[in-house]
């Protein structure tokens, strides 16, 4: 089997304000394959963008990595040299950003910053650029791509900048492409437009894909596999498929629970009480326990996340087994 | 299994007089030339003024304790019909009647009773709050002014409106930053409910929340609508939720109803071209690793609506009688009302 394109491992970033020492990802570990697609879950202030960020050296101070690794294709991330980040992000390693403007330069045509960003990695013409700029413009679903070249970011509507984003990431055809929420801020058919081409692309060209988001049911229909984090914690991690059929651990049951669909019509949702503690003063034991209707005197203590099933991991004393999800 | 699942609320149809009549509500917004424009049209160029149509000849119909989802993508016209169902904007055109009485018909007291019994929940519980005020003061200020409460009276009436909000009054002396998002949309709720209302409008009430919370809220809401006998008017882009809380869909695009009908009938059996590739289009956690359908095309411009039926050059069936003559809303079902030119030919 051939080794995993990344593979974080015990990864804290921590972020040290007057306040005091904010953990916003503590002990986060996941591998991505070559042309998987992993899903990221969490909701707000549980870590899931300082983790994103993290693997491809944005996190600027006062945070900063403070342990752990971040195997890229075996080469560790997290000791990396700016220099060498340099000549991974936007080649092997790019990232989409919810905002597309957080891409793109408001004052400079598509053109140039698609060019700058060929030139940036690769020695080619200046034409060959402006010819690559095209083809990926055209893949994304961009009708005419010679004209929409010349526009600038303003001329766009907010989903046409999305896909120019997504093809400013797609130019090197990366290996690994971080993506941040970037179908929360658009319409049901235009994130479906997105999401629809990004399958296709991380099918037909073999790149891995981390999908950062709060929505389930995108990750339901995108993903492989899901890691489900919060207060800076993976507290489950398997295939989609097991994780929102059989979930284990409480948090993501209470999630799936939370989620408006046809089959719980008019009937109240099964919420999760109380809100997500702050990082600054996170409860000793399990973050979760003040929440958890399962929370026992064992959840005192910290939970590490272990293997339950094959390929299902999950960080609690107390997991969802089917005994226990039918007396709830 | 309980009762519920399997029999879900479907309120009497025709309970008593409509609530909230509409009839061929238009809401037009102009954008005036400004000096060079006037002094262009002057000397001759063709320069017109700019003409949105946020809302072009809507009917609407709510009943009184039902649950209306008004649905829609950006830019389709939803809030603003909502703002002019709360009277907080006059619309252009057509007639609005509350109980069956037109409210351009009251005389200014009865008006005013009239906007109070209609109150509006916002999307964004940052904005929608005087980050200077007490949250006592927010909720409390309202029914004060307007006599519903008496001074004696005025700390027990706030403290049970914001109970029945799921706030602590203990905290009332607080100001709207030391709450969290999900808390200040409790305090939204609270100040709207203050005034006894009996209908409601929820602009995009839970969209800027997390699911979590957003669960709370919308059972929060399901909660007090059988507690206060009230109406809702459900106004979301989020199909998910909308199907959970309403008894009754409506589905607008570019500033005209296009489908209305029961929720079951229109989650079950859309008609409307535009709502079978919205319905497409939701991600749902149900499904697994699958083709994400595509409705080709974007949004037009609702400066420069396309001709006829706006959906045509999205529509995977458009004909060329689609290009010309703007269809109009005909029952295609008991309950279900369509504007598609589709069902003619059928």
């Amino acid at each position: 089997m051939a080794a995993p394109t990344l593979e974080v491992r015990n990864l804290r970033t921590h972020f040290f304000t007057r306040a005091g020492v904010v953990k916003a990802v503590d002990d986060v570990s996941f591998t991505v394959e070559r042309g998987k697609v992993l899903g990221l879950v969490g909701e707000s202030g549980s870590g899931k963008t300082v983790t994103g960020f993290s693997i491809i050296g944005l996190v600027d101070p006062p945070g900063r990595i403070v342990g752990g690794q971040i195997l890229f294709q075996g080469r560790d991330l997290a000791t990396a040299t700016e220099a060498e980040m340099r000549g991974l992000r936007g080649n092997r390693i790019a990232m989409i950003f919810q905002d597309p403007m957080m891409t793109l330069n408001p004052v400079l045509r598509i053109d140039t910053q698609m060019i700058e960003t060929v030139l940036a990695h690769k020695k080619v013409s200046h034409e060959e650029a402006r010819q690559r700029a095209r083809d990926t413009l055209g893949m994304v679903g961009i009708p005419s791509p010679d004209e929409r070249l010349k526009s600038y970011p303003h001329q766009f509507s907010g989903g046409m900048r999305q896909r120019v984003a997504i093809a400013i990431a797609l130019l090197h055809e990366p290996d690994l492409i971080v993506a941040d929420e970037p179908t929360t801020a658009l319409d049901v058919t235009i994130q479906g437009q997105i999401l629809a081409e990004v399958q296709k692309l991380a099918q037909t060209t073999g790149t891995s894909l981390i999908w950062i988001t709060h929505d389930l049911s995108v990750v339901a229909g995108l993903a492989d596999d899901i890691a489900v984090m919060y207060a800076g914690r993976v507290v489950e991690h398997g295939a989609v498929s097991d994780v929102l059929d059989r979930p284990l651990h409480p948090y993501t049951a209470g999630l799936i629970g939370s989620v408006p669909s046809r089959n719980k019509r008019g009937e109240p949702l099964r919420q999760i009480p109380g809100m997500t503690p702050s990082l600054l003063s996170l409860p000793p034991g399990c973050a979760f326990r003040s929440r958890c209707p399962r929370a026992a005197e064992a959840c005192l203590a910290e939970p590490e996340i272990r293997e339950t099933l094959p390929g299902r991991q999950v960080r609690c004393f107390r997991p969802m087994t089917e005994a226990a999800e039918q007396a709830a | 299994m309980s009762a519920a699942m399997t029999a879900p609320p479907i309120r009497a149809i025709d309970a008593g007089a409509p609530m909230m009549e509409l009839r061929d509500i238009a809401r037009r917004f102009e954008k005036k030339l400004d000096l060079a424009g006037r002094i262009a049209r002057r000397l001759g160029a063709p320069v017109k003024e700019e003409v949105v149509h946020a809302v072009d000849g809507v009917d609407l119909t709510i009943r009184k304790g039902e649950v209306v989802g008004l649905v829609g993508e950006s830019g389709c016209g939803k809030s603003t019909l909502g703002r002019m169902v709360a009277g907080i904007l006059p619309p252009s055109g057509g007639t609005i009647q509350r109980n069956g009485v037109d409210i351009r018909s009251l005389d200014a007291a009865a008006a005013r009773e009239m906007k109070l019994r209609t109150q509006m929940i916002f999307q964004d519980p940052y904005a929608s709050l005087n980050p200077r005020m007490r949250v006592a003061d927010i909720v409390g200020e309202a029914p004060l002014v307007h006599g519903i409460v008496s001074r004696a009276g005025y700390d027990a009436y706030v403290d049970e409106q914001m109970r029945r909000a799921g706030l602590d009054p203990a905290f009332k002396r607080r100001y709207p930053h030391q709450f969290s998002g999900g808390q200040r949309q409790r305090i939204g709720i609270a100040r709207a409910l203050a005034v006894k209302p009996d209908f409601i409008v929820c602009d995009e009430a839970v969209a800027a929340l997390d699911v979590s919370i957003q669960a709370q809220i919308l059972n929060l809401f399901i909660k007090l609508r059988t507690e206060l006998d009230l109406t809702y008017l459900f106004i979301s882009h989020d199909l998910g939720v909308v199907e959970h809380i309403s008894d009754r869909v409506v589905i607008m695009y570019l500033g005209r109803v296009v489908e209305e009908a029961p929720s079951e009938t229109v989650f079950a059996q859309p008609n409307h071209p535009y709502t079978r590739s919205l319905l497409d289009a939701v991600p749902r956690i149900e499904s697994r690793k699958r083709a994400f359908s595509v409705v080709k095309g974007e949004i037009p411009s609702p400066l420069n609506p396309p001709q006829g039926c706006h959906f045509h050059p999205r529509c995977p069936h458009a004909m060329e009688r689609c290009r010309v003559e703007r269809p109009i809303l005909k029952e295609v079902a008991p309950g279900q009302r369509s504007a598609c030119h589709l069902n003619d030919a059928a």
